[in-house]
């Protein structure tokens, strides 16, 4: 990273640049790009703080005729299945993430290790699935009536444990940061093999960690199609996104579903905010990435510079 | 470390192999249960895969008859011929362009003098490749719902009629080609920019000196350097050719049934022989010709890219 910065600085030290004319042309391309990735987003924000009836009059504008909380103050009034659904996505994120990157580090460690007799066997076997595989429904049904993975939390967490795509950046990290000697001395110092991991390299690799922990994590919150495949009665443990899908294609699904909602729920259901609403949850599962986003970019980056180094 | 001889060194080395296989158990035991006992699930493309007693998988798939290549007869079906020209066309399509897009993204902000604004571009860019299709869809939505969208406002309010987005297949290539390219567009910059700033900038003051002008110093110098990468990322996603992201072309149209003509690929046609019919058969047939292509097309590319340039190849 550092290394970067600085051959930056020297660059924009030279005299040799584009013409400013030429610069302000890029500017406007690069901003405008850039700021059609967010504006969605914004305009998500906008809409769930908006009236109803400003939405009915005017439909979803960046400027409502009334502003409102209206929305959120629904969220906490009868959000009984919506909690749960919060709940269940960082319950998810939290425990999948933790296996995930466990496994993955213990999965690329001996991969790194030159003198690990089997290297070539594992590697081919974690890498072959990523360019074949046994396809959509004879996974799903394995998944489901072998493995026993149906209406359960394991079956939101154990389908995407694994990713071969970490298991090399995990390996690259390794590779480019933990010189052999020190296993080697190690190893002299008669250490054993899960100690010199755990207390001598795991240390040296902890933006390798960071880095694979972030893409398991936002992986799993981000998380729907799991459930789309999985869960068919046990509503209960579904997580937000997957509640957020299924009340897109039934646009009546909050008044419907009162009772999910809680005991005052039907009495409200009436009045129900149901745009906004909408809107609001899109704002409640887009905002733990975006509060994060701006300190986990620089892993992410890292990572994928890292994972893409060839294998 | 006391022990002498061949059979201490042979010992201590069969010791570590022990422990570090153990390392590898976990990942490996989840590989076989959910990548390769899949793949034995294959069968069930050749056979008429139905339910005996006890109903079990095992029981079930030993127990069905074999069809041959019966299954794979919706190949002569009329949507086929839709669904692969889709999933070919917006791959090649977005392969080309998201290739131009996020290398001339990548040269411009290597090339801005204002380092903070360069970074600032490229944080909004980066976003929304962490955001889920279920979350982008609500983002269209907002423009395009045909009730309360600010397209269709805008639409009445000029005193014109309102376009039905979500029946109309007209705009839906557009669309969907946007919304693949504000996705995926920062993540591809970011991996050539990464590339870009790690060349070694004397190539550019030697270049100067020489009497380069900028604009050739990016074909002769930024360009040659970041081949590699772009040749890498090429041979991934032509490999990937016969898969589509399935999250973008369910959730992004809402899954509506008038757009299937622009919008079905083989991933949303697998997942819907399976959910909507239950045609297991079928539905893992279409499957493991999208796996058995996918893996022809990526060792395919591979090796001509070998021959050509052995040190871009990724295998």
């Amino acid at each position: 990273m550092t290394a970067i910065a600085k051959e930056r600085k020297k660059r924009s030290g030279t005299l040799n640049r584009f013409s400013p004319g030429t610069q302000a042309g890029f500017h406007v391309m690069l901003g405008l790009f850039a700021l059609l990735c967010i504006v969605p987003f914004i305009f998500v924000i906008v809409i769930s703080f908006s009236s109803e009836d400003s939405i009915r009059q005017i439909g979803y504008s960046f400027t409502p005729l009334e502003w409102s909380t209206q929305a959120y103050d629904y969220t906490f009034k009868l959000g009984d299945q919506l909690w749960r659904s919060y709940f269940n996505s960082f319950l998810i994120t939290i425990v999948g993430t933790a296996l995930a990157v466990a496994m993955t580090v213990l999965y690329a460690y001996p991969l790194y290790r030159k003198d690990y007799s089997y290297r070539g066997f594992f590697n081919f076997l974690s890498f072959f699935t990523m360019i074949f595989g046994g396809g959509l429904v004879p996974t799903f049904v394995i998944c489901k009536s072998v493995l026993g993975l149906s209406d359960n939390y394991a079956a939101l967490i154990v389908p995407a444990l694994f990713s071969p795509f970490s298991v090399i950046i995990m390996r690259t990290f390794f590779q480019t940061t933990v010189p052999g000697e020190l296993i080697e001395a190690a190893t002299i110092d008669g250490s054993g093999e899960y100690s010199t991991l755990v207390r001598i390299v795991l240390p040296i690799v902890t933006p390798g960690i960071a880095t694979i922990t972030l893409l398991y994590a936002i992986g799993y919150w981000n998380e729907w199609f799991l459930s789309l495949l999985y869960i068919n009665k046990n509503m209960e443990i579904i997580p937000l996104q997957y509640l957020l899908m299924r009340m897109q294609r039934n646009a009546d699904f909050l008044a419907k579903n009162s009772s999910m909602l809680g005991a005052d729920a039907s009495k409200a259901a009436m009045a129900l905010p149901s745009q906004s609403l909408k809107m609001a949850l899109v704002v409640f599962i887009v905002l733990p990435i975006a509060c994060a986003y701006p300190f986990f970019q620089r892993f992410v980056v890292a990572g994928l510079t890292v994972g893409s180094v060839k294998g | 470390m006391s022990r002498g001889g061949q059979g201490g060194i042979v010992s201590a080395k069969r010791k570590k192999n022990f422990w570090l296989t153990t390392m590898l158990l976990p990942g490996a035991i989840w590989l076989l249960l959910l990548r390769y006992l899949p793949m034995l699930g294959i069968t069930i493309a050749f056979k008429n895969y139905r339910a005996f007693k006890p109903n079990t998988f095992w029981n079930n798939i030993l127990r069905s008859e074999w069809v041959g290549l019966k299954n794979f007869e919706f190949l002569k079906g009329p949507d086929t011929a839709v669904m692969i020209r889709n999933t070919l066309g917006y791959n090649l399509l977005w392969i080309v362009l998201g290739l131009v897009i996020s290398v001339a993204f990548a040269v411009m902000m290597s090339e801005l003098s204002t380092r903070f604004l360069a970074k600032t571009y490229q944080t909004m860019m980066f976003f929304p490749y962490f955001l889920s299709w279920v979350v982008a869809s609500y983002f269209v939505l907002a423009f395009l719902d045909p009730t309360s969208g600010m397209i269709n406002a805008i639409q009445k309010a000029g005193g014109g009629t309102a376009t039905n987005f979500y029946h109309d297949t007209t705009w839906w290539p557009l669309i969907l080609t946007l919304c693949n390219l504000w996705k995926n567009v920062g993540y591809s910059t970011v991996l050539y920019l990464a590339a870009i700033t790690g060349i070694d900038t004397t190539q550019y003051e030697a270049a100067a000196i020489d009497g380069a002008t900028k604009w050739q110093q990016v074909r002769y110098v930024t360009l040659p350097n970041i081949r590699t990468m772009i040749v890498i990322l090429l041979i991934m996603n032509v490999g990937k050719i016969f898969n589509a992201d399935f999250g973008l072309f369910y959730n992004v149209p809402q899954n509506s049934g008038s757009l299937y003509p622009v919008t079905q690929v083989v991933d949303t046609f697998v997942y819907r022989a399976y959910a909507n019919t239950h045609n297991l058969g079928m539905s893992s047939a279409a499957g493991f010709l999208q796996s058995a292509v996918g893996l022809i097309c990526i060792v395919g590319t591979n090796a001509i890219v070998r021959k050509i340039d052995p040190d871009s190849s990724l295998f």
